[in-house]
């Protein structure tokens, strides 16, 4: 087992550098001139050599990657074109952000998910499990901006009891931070509970077809006990995986939710710097978004791997 | 999973096909509908609903029924080509890969693992950072990005086509590469692959709307439906229905589909293709 999670790993840490690859080769595909592409019509051959100069663009490409990747490692992202402040200054404080309101929709969606998925399972066939099914193909399809803005409009418009923006500053006390966060907290739930939950239903539903849950009834055991204690367990990897894949969109597809509440996360960030075409905050930024995954992603593998009870006690023939 | 029993339309899924039939209805004749242009100022901003404007005014005092219509053909034509791009890339590459496996296949899978990887969003921002947002970025960007996943599903699914004996036997015949792939493996695969065709296009549509809302997508003066959500969102702020019109409609059409996908794909027991 401990070979295959250090593959994982060795895999994972693989990734990560092609990934780094693919984010400085995005930014290279321009046909032309980066420098002649951001100052756009406004250039003077003396701002483009400026530019040119400070982007480094005059040494090879290759050369110009090491040089950003040795930087990367060093926690040094570069200086935004806009105003030359550190990328890493602006960018910090702004992952906390959106980490903090990922980490709060999880909190919430995932127990609530889980347990859904269970009963569904529990009771396959019932009013409860079709109507928990319709629900959950309903708020999967709908775009974060249309639940957003719904929500607004009922419970910040019409009825006032949640703010509409999710304002926060630094010093904030945990419970007003915890009000000005619910809104876009609950849209991020909603979007991901329905994925959660239906995968657990199919995991647990996929064990109880098997010979002994069929045993564990005849044994005369009930129902409750039988999903729980024989079914759940062994369903547990896919169901770790499901959650770590959404704790993974979590943290990217907030980038529309965080455009609703004008939260100050880090997908705000990134797209303030696409549109201002600020080449070191977008690298920065993707890298950030990217590792992360390819982290969650990662530890979702280990554990399904650690939940695997065949390859946790793996036969003499098989090492 | 039990055995269904044999198949009949369930009301949802004519819910899933009216409302598929009702968008490509917008898409075919949206702008020949329209009775005011996309652009054409009408009244005061954001002017409640009335007998010549159903649906109201929008931000600019446009007639928010025409931008729809004008905002079906932008949304859905977008949509439509980059998922018929990421299919025409990615089904022949998946099954070349399943066929002819060893070199190829690692080095494109690996190649595809590698993209995929990355957050869809993520990539896509980076490459419009790049390039500048138009219309033909966006189509081939969204295109190529979304072909990952269709080569992982058109590989997995030829590869359990190309170890059946009917493949074996036209291999043993000595047909060639193209044979194989048009006349075996593709009839074959077809049934997924459409239920596929379905899921790709609604997250590309969902894809494309989000990138608009966020301003990086369609950029005006055309109507879309995602940029029309973002300019009409202050309203919503006065209590006006304004943002909801174009955001309903866009989740309409993701409903619809996703209706008639879950009865195509009725009676698996694992959801194909992931979604985001």
């Amino acid at each position: 087992m401990s070979r295959l999670i250090l593959g994982r790993l060795a895999w994972g840490l693989l990734t990560l550098w092609l990934v780094s690859l693919l984010v400085f080769a995005g930014t290279e595909i321009l046909p032309g001139d980066v420098a002649a592409a951001i100052l756009g019509q406004n250039a003077t051959p003396e701002s483009l050599a400026a530019l040119r100069e400070s982007l480094g663009l005059n040494e090879p490409a290759p050369l110009r990657y090491l040089g950003w990747l040795a930087g990367i490692l060093q926690g040094d992202l570069g200086e935004s074109l806009a105003n030359r402040a550190p990328v890493a200054e602006l960018l910090w404080p702004r992952f906390a952000n959106t980490m903090a309101l990922a980490a709060y929709a999880a909190l919430v969606a995932v127990p609530l998910a889980v347990t859904l998925g269970i009963l569904s399972a529990m009771r396959r066939g019932s009013l409860f499990d079709r109507g928990a099914n319709v629900i959950a193909l309903a708020t999967v399809s709908l775009p974060e901006y249309f639940l957003g803005l719904l929500l607004i409009l009922v419970l910040s418009v019409r009825t006032g009891l949640l703010p509409s923006l999710a304002n926060t500053y630094e010093g904030m006390g945990l419970m007003a931070w915890l009000q000005a966060t619910t809104l876009p907290m609950i849209v991020l739930t909603l979007v991901t509970v329905a994925q959660i939950m239906r995968m657990t239903r199919t995991a647990v539903l996929g064990v109880m077809d098997q010979a002994y849950i069929e045993m564990a009834y005849l044994k005369g055991l009930r129902n409750g006990r039988v999903v729980l204690r024989h079914a759940v367990p062994n369903a547990a990897a896919p169901i770790v995986n499901v959650v770590a894949f959404n704790i993974a969109y979590l943290i990217t597809g907030v980038v529309l939710v965080e455009a609703v509440f004008n939260y100050n996360g880090l997908g705000r960030f990134m797209v303030d710097a696409v549109s201002k075409r600020d080449l070191p905050m977008v690298q920065a930024a993707a890298m950030v978004f990217a590792a992360v995954y390819v982290v969650l992603n990662m530890t979702a593998d280990i554990a399904a791997i650690a939940l695997n009870p065949r390859l946790r006690h793996p036969r003499a023939k098989d090492a | 999973m039990v055995p269904r029993a044999p198949r009949s339309v369930p009301p949802t899924a004519w819910i899933g096909l009216a409302l598929i039939a009702l968008n490509l209805g917008m898409f075919l004749l949206g702008p020949e509908l329209a009775p005011f242009g996309q652009e054409e100022t009408v009244g005061a901003p954001f002017a409640p609903p009335s007998a010549d404007h159903l649906l109201g005014l929008d931000q600019n005092g446009r007639d928010m029924l025409s931008r729809l219509l004008f905002g079906a053909r932008m949304s859905i034509g977008v949509s439509l080509a980059a998922v018929t791009l990421s299919f025409s890339l990615g089904v022949p590459l998946g099954i070349l890969a399943a066929i002819r496996g060893g070199a190829v296949d690692t080095v494109l899978s690996r190649a595809v693992d590698t993209v995929m990887s990355v957050p869809v969003l993520i990539s896509a921002l980076v490459v419009l950072q790049a390039l500048g947002s138009s219309l033909p970025v966006l189509i081939v960007t969204i295109g190529l990005l979304d072909s990952t996943r269709v080569f992982r599903l058109s590989r997995i699914v030829a590869q359990g086509i190309n170890a059946m004996e009917f493949a074996e036997v036209a291999r043993l015949r000595g047909e060639g590469i193209g044979w194989m792939i048009g006349r075996e493996i593709l009839p074959n695969a077809a049934p997924p692959l459409v239920a596929e065709f379905g899921l790709r296009f609604c997250f590309t549509f969902l894809f494309v709307a989000g990138l608009s809302y966020l301003g990086l997508g369609v950029q005006p003066p055309f109507a879309d439906w995602g940029g029309m959500v973002r300019d009409n969102q202050q309203g919503i702020l006065y209590g006006l229905y304004a943002p909801l019109f174009p955001a309903a409609a866009i989740a309409l059409l993701t409903i619809g589909v996703n209706l008639v996908v879950d009865w195509l794909l009725a009676g698996r027991t694992t959801v194909q293709g992931e979604n985001r």
